[in-house]
């Protein structure tokens, strides 16, 4: 049986990138092919294992490969074990292959860059960190791909580490992480207390069993774990400033597969949240803010990057607030995490091949017109762009339809939510492509765009076709809903209103943010960018996000740390300074040591030998 | 008289010492090979034991004789799961600081053999203190580990080297002569139960009033919590770190620190139970305050060596955590964290040093942009830092998350507010990571070099180890765990059991 090489799919990009991190200079001629050849390798096995896994019956198809004991300690014991089934499986498909398309993006990307041999290193770490955190058959294990995929996030958004500012985005990418990292580490100190072990089998087996307030605890620090991995409010902080990347890193981490990790895990832990309710709602109140917060700042993003930013964390906050739905949700948190999967990368992918044609300029408002320069650039980021409004019959209408159909059969306010967020999207990206491809053309005259090479653009093409056809996952024969139901459950909803009537609706508010983006943004576009009104400076401003954090955790802990450093010289030392002072003037000792009596030491150790035996003598004859 | 495996491994880098010097003032460079040949004659020594000892058990390494009848003093060595870890640990380190220091001790007070011959008395000094199984012998090689380190800190080293080296020395003196006077007093209490010894295995005999029990306990733990050090008597160490050689302060927070630790867990835990849960309560809340303080005071600070030292403050408040929840995952965590610590602390100094030595200051500020002139330099920076900050996948992880949760399943509330060290343990580095490696390159870090292949060779064996033992930390978990039973027997406390037991049927 060939599930037993599962581990192959991490190990083989893990080696790689050992081999382009390790090998230095010497593999700089070759290190983007190896790279490349590595996710594609591993994506192959991963069709095989799919084709192999959907041959079982529908019960038959998870199976766990034990490698390894971690370690034991106590009653805990912690197996290296993955788990392949279904959910995961869906996971190595897109991740290798999205990740193998990014891959040979980034040849061409990257090829006037000196250092694109440590890219793909680092590239491959990710692979072999994501594949690790979806296939882990443990909480701890998964730990160690989350934070490995976090440290593969840490090094490519610093890859040009020279600019300060991608220094600095990096690094604060890792600390919000690292927030979220609490609740992990607590989740799984919670499960060894309660379950005795970390396992998925065992807490999966045990969640019924927990009481009401455990279950609402475990679930809350397993979503505090995913806001900070999927940049959900309230540690969403990261992600824009993340876009310092490279631009297929934020395709491939920042939009395809890292920030989607989130919804993996409460996915994964669906016989948690089953049990409280509590959490479950949080869940749905964290993914339902963040859906329109993230709406609202791609509404006033200049930057192509950070429109797309704010995009995904408001498309990664529809899959939360499906996930928070419970069965009737987690089928459509997955498929619609495919189809971002595939309508982002290839939106990300194509604003690279934009800047790439720019001087690597940004800024939406120097752009326009680039659809007669960049056809299939232009062509394949339409099909995103008509994916991503769940235009039928592109993929994002399937899949985000029945989010929007299952929040409303849950609750009417978080649907019509879901709802307006649908219209905002419709507004922000039909804003984006206006900017960019239609109107005027607005670039310097030193600039002359051009399409990216081939090795560019098929992939381009593939996510394209991808974005189409992505839906077939869903309308042929409802297969995802029978592929998931027997690792996580289907319940079928009802919405107030027939499922027509509410694709109806939809598309109306989709068409309305169509046209009121269109008549804003159909005449000219200014260069600079006008000051614009409060509620747009609220939303360029990250809804004040960074402000907040600067003012409630940063600022006060500068002044805690400075207060700290002071006393710790001043006082601690101080003190204890003067209490030798004062036990027989050692501070006049202290100095006549400094000015070199070192033997003197050598008198004391023989007086507190002396002293020994006298104390003990003293003791044997009394 | 057969000479036991542990006195071989005791004498031969004291032996090595002597030959040190023998070697003539003018070859300093046959002097240094022949300091660095004895530690790696020693590491394979241990080696060898510490097999020995994992298939084996610990009887064939227990040498006993009589020292001093009258005070019933022994010369015992033995070996247990902690203290074969932190023989191992010492063998190791040495070779390694020997090969990073090299160069460093040249312009030092003293010849630079001398630096060499310290080191290798530290070294025999240290595995005496690891496996003493009597509580005098103990003592007085405690105390006489101080000798050696005070030389390295005011020999070789920073300007203010000096007055670090007397402020270490005053401290770890204090300490000591308070553990003395715990020491006559359980001469006492033993001379009053029959014949007196010093033998740990007849002092755990003993049965001590409540109040002696505590007094005494209070000796030892002053002592041990001066030496790990702990928070408010940490001062010494930022300043000792700070002046010394880098390779002195792998020396100093790698094994000399970790007799404080190791002495918690063996003569706190081991001669005084339960007076140590007594203690409890406040031991975790210095624990607690040392992991906090120790990383906010880390962030702060303005000098790379200062800053690691204040690290080490938070993590040592880890390992005293993990010891006094007195659970097994506690107890195997802090114990292995030692070992971890060890590896990493050592990785992220003696990079450090490498940087320092380069541009000739310490100072955050003087650097910037390091990577794009030195990327090998800075990688292995970066990486022992991630260490530092127990990335998940590297082998301080295991330990400082067996700590957590063993705190976790006893004390709640301070294991809730120790996880916060994660985030500031991923500020502290990433910061002095971000200000000294990445940005513009600052003025006079244009021509700086990168690692050479010996100062690789220092370094690898570091980065492989500590890799390894994060994907497979195994033996060393299993040779810790009967030394952890051992201990928890003796304490007289056993793991909470999971509120919700899966069995195996229902899974």
């Amino acid at each position: 049986m060939s599930h037993e090489l599962t581990w192959l799919l991490v190990a083989v990009p893990a080696v790689s990138a050992a081999i382009l991190l390790l090998g230095g200079k010497a593999t700089n001629a070759w290190g983007h092919l190896l790279g490349t050849l590595a996710p594609v390798i591993s994506f192959a096995f991963g069709v095989v294992l799919f084709f192999q896994m959907r041959g079982h019956g529908s019960e038959e198809r998870s199976e766990t490969v034990r490698l390894f004991e971690w370690f034991s300690v106590g009653s805990i014991k912690v197996d290296f074990t993955l788990l392949i089934d279904p959910l995961s499986i869906l996971f190595v498909l897109l991740i290798t292959g999205v990740g193998s398309l990014i891959h040979i993006y980034s040849i061409g990307y990257m090829e006037h860059d000196p250092r694109r041999r440590r890219f793909f290193g680092y590239l491959n770490l990710f692979i072999a960190s994501m594949l690790l955190l979806v296939l882990a058959a443990d909480y701890l294990l998964v730990f160690v791909g989350w934070e490995g995929v976090g440290l593969a996030s840490y090094l490519l958004i610093g890859f040009w580490q020279h600019k300060n500012s991608a220094a600095v985005a990096a690094k604060k990418a890792f600390v919000v992480n690292r927030v979220g990292d609490i609740g992990l580490s607590l989740a799984v100190m919670s499960m060894w207390a309660l379950f005795g072990s970390s396992a998925f089998s065992t807490v999966n087996a045990g969640a019924e069993h927990v009481s009401s307030t455990w279950a609402t605890l475990l679930g809350l620090m397993l979503l505090l774990a995913a806001c900070g991995k999927s940049a959900q409010v309230p540690l969403q902080s990261w992600l824009l400033d993340a876009m310092e990347g490279p631009t297929p890193v934020s395709a491939l981490i920042h939009a395809a597969t890292m920030v989607t990790a989130g919804v993996y895990l409460v996915v994964r832990s669906h016989a948690i949240y089953e049990v409280t309710d509590a959490a479950s709602t949080a869940v749905v109140i964290v993914g339902t803010v963040t859906a329109l917060a993230g709406a609202i700042i791609g509404c006033a993003k200049d930057d192509i990057k950070k429109a797309l930013a704010g995009s995904t964390m408001s498309q990664i906050g529809y899959m939360m607030l499906a996930a928070g739905l419970g069965p009737a949700g987690y089928v459509f948190a997955i498929f619609h995490l495919l189809t971002h999967g595939f309508f982002k990368a290839n939106m990300f992918l194509g604003a690279g091949s934009v800047m790439h044609g720019m001087n690597d300029d940004v800024n939406m408002r120097h752009y326009g017109a680039l659809r007669t320069p960049m056809k299939i650039t232009f062509a394949t980021f339409a099909f995103g762009y008509l994916a991503i409004l769940g235009i039928p019959p592109f993929a994002g209408f399937f899949s985000k339809d029945k989010i929007i159909e299952a929040a409303f059969a849950d609750n009417t306010v978080i649907g019509l939510c879901a709802l307006l967020g649908a219209g905002i999207t419709a507004f922000y990206m039909t804003r984006v492509m206006l900017m960019t491809f239609f109107g005027k053309k607005r670039w310097a005259d030193d600039v002359h765009p051009h399409e990216s090479p081939a090795v560019m653009t098929w992939p381009l093409i593939i996510l394209a076709a991808l974005s189409l056809g992505g839906g077939a996952l869903y309308f042929a024969g409802h297969w995802i809903v029978d592929w998931l139901e027997p690792i996580v459950g289907h319940e079928e909803h009802h919405p107030p209103v027939s499922a027509l009537v509410m694709t109806l609706i939809t598309l109306a508010v989709v068409a309305v943010g169509i046209v009121i983006a269109v008549l804003k943004y159909r005449r000219d576009i200014p260069r600079e960018a006008p000051a614009g009104s409060p509620v747009t400076v609220f939303a360029r401003r990250d809804l004040y996000g960074d402000a907040l954090n600067e003012a409630v955790l940063m600022r006060p802990g500068q002044y805690l740390t400075r207060t700290l450093v002071w006393l710790d010289n001043r006082g601690v030392d101080g003190l204890v300074n003067g209490l030798a002072a004062l036990f027989g003037g050692l501070s006049g000792r202290l100095r006549r040591f400094q000015t070199g009596f070192v033997r003197s030491y050598a008198l004391s150790m023989v007086f507190g030998a002396a002293f020994v035996v006298v104390a003990l003598l003293a003791v044997r004859l009394s | 008289m057969n000479i036991g495996w542990l006195t071989l491994l005791l004498l031969l880098p004291f032996v090595g010492a002597i030959a040190t010097m023998l070697v003539p003032k003018a070859k300093a460079l046959t002097a240094k090979q022949v300091a660095l040949g004895f530690s790696l004659v020693t590491l394979v020594l241990t080696a060898i034991v510490a097999i020995g000892y994992h298939r084996n058990g610990a009887e064939d390494y227990a040498e006993t004789h009589t020292w001093i009848k009258a005070f019933g003093a022994h010369y015992a060595l033995g070996l247990d799961g902690v203290g074969i870890v932190l023989v191992v640990l010492t063998a190791l380190l040495t070779p390694i600081v020997m090969i990073a220091s090299w160069n460093d001790a040249s312009h030092g007070r003293w010849s630079e053999k001398s630096f060499f011959a310290w080191i290798l008395g530290l070294e025999a000094l240290s595995i005496g203190v690891f496996s003493a199984t009597d509580v005098f012998l103990f003592y007085v090689l405690f105390e006489a580990t101080l000798i050696p380190m005070y030389f390295l800190i005011g020999g070789f080293g920073g300007p203010q080297r000096s007055y670090a080296a007397v402020k270490f020395l005053l401290y770890s003196l204090l300490g000591g002569l308070l553990m003395l006077a715990s020491v006559v007093g359980l001469y006492v209490v033993s001379a009053k139960a029959g014949e007196p010894s010093y033998l740990l295995s007849d002092l755990m005999k003993l049965d001590i009033s409540q109040n002696t029990e505590r007094w005494l306990f209070l000796g030892f733990f002053f002592a041990f919590a001066v030496k790990a050090p702990m928070v408010p008597f940490h001062t010494w160490l930022p300043d000792a770190a700070g002046e010394a050689t880098p390779g002195t302060s792998v020396l100093l927070v790698g094994i000399l620190d970790k007799i404080g630790t190791f002495g918690m867990i063996r003569f706190c835990l081991g001669l005084f139970p339960n007076a140590s849960e007594w203690a409890t309560p406040v031991v975790l809340v210095l624990a607690l305050i040392s992991v906090l303080y120790g990383a906010l005071l880390a962030i702060g600070q303005t000098d790379i060596k200062r800053l690691i030292a204040y690290t080490s403050i938070s993590h040592f408040g880890f390992i005293v955590m993990g010891i006094f929840a007195l659970t097994s995952q506690g107890l195997t965590g802090s114990t292995l964290y030692m070992f971890n610590h060890g590896l990493s602390t050592a990785a992220l100094f003696l990079v450090a040093g490498y940087l320092i030595s380069r541009r000739g200051s310490a100072r955050i500020a003087d650097y910037g942009g390091v990577e794009k002139v030195a990327p090998v330099l800075a990688g292995t920076f970066l990486f022992a830092g991630l260490s530092s900050l127990a990335l998940p996948g590297l082998s301080p992880f295991i330990s400082e998350f067996m700590v957590l949760a063993g705190t976790f399943s006893r004390h709640k509330v301070i294991a809730v507010i120790a996880v916060l060290g994660i985030v500031l343990a991923a500020l502290y580095i990433l910061l002095m990571y971000q200000r000294t490696m990445t940005g513009p390159v600052r003025d006079g870090i244009e021509k700086l070099k990168d690692l050479n292949a010996r100062e690789v060779l220092a370094i690898a064996p570091l980065v492989v180890l500590i890799i390894g033992l994060g994907i497979f930390p195994k033996p060393v978990v299993d040779i810790i765990k009967p030394a952890v039973d051992e201990t928890m027997q003796r304490v007289g406390v056993t793991d909470k059991a999971p509120q919700i037991p899966v069995t195996e049927g229902q899974k």
